[in-house]
């Protein structure tokens, strides 16, 4: 199983294993790591599951569809790297992966 | 003694989100968490939306996998229900007659559709939505060919009257108001999801009340209004609101109106006992006012109000109400409540076909925005109202002013 590191903002790491084809965003729930808070469960609709991706990460992540782009645009604290975890599918190629949050979700 | 846990009474979104929380802020001891559903928390969005469809499985409306429940530690008591609290005693009973002592105890119970108070409610074919088992019965009645009638013109009807054409039926929604979502949407807002929805061939009746439901060998088969008209249905879907779950509070002598009253840290008047999600009435810290809302966003909000309370951290920031929702293609995304607006001002989306609908006070403040498939006016809105900015409607209307710029309050 891929292993996926979420990285909280006052730097406290967790490294888990996430089953492929979930989501980023459900290895987070999942494992009770907080900082994403994934108010919609997934749907693309609140932007409350942002996390910032390491850079050398992004290209594997895909690109994020025209929905998130547009939330993503006026998260309060997005950044180049920003992605909402929810549109990260899991795969193999993401075992390594490692995701930081930003300080608050709202 | 060994040390007493925290109690959650209901295990749905709020619920199963109080429990969570607590482990993330660092509760050590033991958390009870006693449901009367026989299911772990899920996701009940999905039930008038993608899982009715087909398009959803019940693992996906699960909020999380059952060895999550082990691995946290948390005690999951399925099909109990909580039939009294002792507050002397700090104790909970169930219906199996056991008690169970806390050291604080959280209600998170929901709440029930309401009833339709006509005869022939109680005739086979006529149901609610609420929980996963409504679900199933109203997706096995929803074959291809069926007649659906919905009574009442909320979200969860036209979500449900959207799924239902989905699937192949035909569909009438009878509102007893002049709009639909008359409580909780503006004029445009409604006005524009009933023309979408008559296009998709729903038929909906505005300003018609249900005098009484008529039956044929025991099943309903049609809905009889007032004003003497019959409307021929096989299934009725009764989708007039939700009644806050207080009657366990009242017992114990908690104040409620129209459900639990909680303050910001969702405690209600007893230290020991806190109330979140859709059973309580809460302070809005905007507006200043106070309210029942039912949202996930609401609930997870409470849940972390009263974990971070318990645990003696900082209460989380407040956030802005805010509520999404799915017919068609239609992604409708409404944060803010608009009391009594002075104006309500129109901006089409900067991509895609989409609007919104942005509701100003009489001093401009941004109160409301109501979005329409325009995820980044949303997103704007959202940030307007939480910073009470002041924003002219002419200007908001204006394309060519960004949104970004006012959000930052550039402009
Ligand atoms: C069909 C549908 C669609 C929805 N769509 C959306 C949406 O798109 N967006 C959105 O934000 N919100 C939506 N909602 C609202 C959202 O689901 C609720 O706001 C949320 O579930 C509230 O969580 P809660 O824990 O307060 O209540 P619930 O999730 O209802 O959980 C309460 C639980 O307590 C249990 N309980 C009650 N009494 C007792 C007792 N005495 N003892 C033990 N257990 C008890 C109940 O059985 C229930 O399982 C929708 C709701 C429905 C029904
Ligand atoms: S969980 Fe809501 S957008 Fe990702």
């Amino acid at each position: 199983m891929p292993n996926i590191t979420y990285v909280e903002f006052d730097g406290t790491a967790h490294q888990v294993e996430v089953p492929v084809g979930h989501s980023v965003m459900q290895g987070a729930v999942e494992n009770n790591i907080p900082g994403i808070d994934a108010d919609c469960g997934g749907e693309c609709a609140c932007a409350t599951c942002h996390v910032y991706v390491e850079e050398s990460w992004l290209p594997q992540c895909g690109t994020p569809g025209e929905q998130e782009r547009s939330m993503l645009g006026f998260a309060a604290t997005a950044a180049p790297n920003s992605r909402l975890s929810c549109q990260i599918r899991v795969t193999e190629a993401l075992d390594g992966l490692v995701v930081r949050m930003p300080e608050a979700q709202h | 003694m060994t040390e007493r846990p925290i109690v959650i009474a209901g295990a749905g979104h709020a619920g199963g989100a109080a429990a969570a929380f607590l482990r993330q802020y660092g509760w050590k001891g033991g958390i009870v968490l006693v449901g009367e559903e026989p299911i772990l928390p899920y996701q009940r969005p999905p039930l008038s939306k993608a899982w009715l469809k087909g398009e959803a499985t019940a693992e996906s409306l699960a909020l999380r996998p059952a060895r999550f429940y082990e691995q946290q530690k948390i005690e999951a008591r399925l099909g109990q229900r909580v039939v009294a609290i002792h507050r002397a005693e700090a104790e909970v009973e169930l219906a199996s007659g056991e008690r169970l002592p806390y050291h604080r105890l959280i209600l998170a119970l929901g709440a029930r559709a309401r009833a339709l108070p006509v005869p022939g409610a109680d005739l086979a074919g006529v149901l609610a939505l609420r929980s996963a088992a409504d679900a199933d019965a109203l997706k096995a009645a929803l074959t291809p060919g069926a007649h659906l009638a919905v009574i009442g013109g909320g979200y969860i009807g036209l979500e449900v009257a959207a799924s239902a054409r989905a699937l192949g039926c035909t569909v009438t929604v009878v509102e007893r108001e002049s709009r639909v979502l008359a409580r909780v949407a503006g004029e445009a807002l409604s006005a524009y999801l009933a023309e979408h929805h008559r296009a998709q061939g729903v038929e909906i009746l505005l300003g018609a009340e249900v005098e009484a439901l008529e039956g044929r060998a025991g099943r309903v088969a049609a809905l009889r209004l007032k004003d003497g008209r019959t409307l021929a249905c096989d299934t009725a879907l009764i989708g007039i609101g939700a009644v806050p779950e207080e009657a366990l509070a009242r017992a114990a002598g908690l104040a409620c109106a129209n459900g639990i009253l909680v303050d910001l840290a969702a405690r209600t008047e007893d230290p020991a006992i806190y109330a979140i999600g859709d059973c309580t009435h809460r302070p809005l810290p905007l507006s200043g006012r106070s309210m029942r809302l039912e949202s996930v966003p609401n609930a997870l909000e409470q849940a972390k109000q009263a974990a971070a309370d318990i645990c003696g951290r900082p209460p989380p920031v407040p956030e802005v109400p805010w509520f999404w929702s799915d017919q068609y293609a239609l992604r409708l995304q409404m944060a803010g409540i608009a009391f009594a607006p002075a104006q309500s001002v129109r901006r089409p989306a900067a991509e895609g076909e989409g609007f919104a609908v942005f509701h100003l006070a009489a001093d401009d403040t941004v109160l409301a925005v109501e979005a329409v498939n325009a995820p980044a006016e949303f997103m704007a809105g959202r940030l307007l109202v939480a910073k009470q900015r002041q924003v002219p409607a002419a200007v908001l209307a204006d394309p060519a002013r960004s949104l970004k710029e006012l959000a930052a309050g550039q402009a």
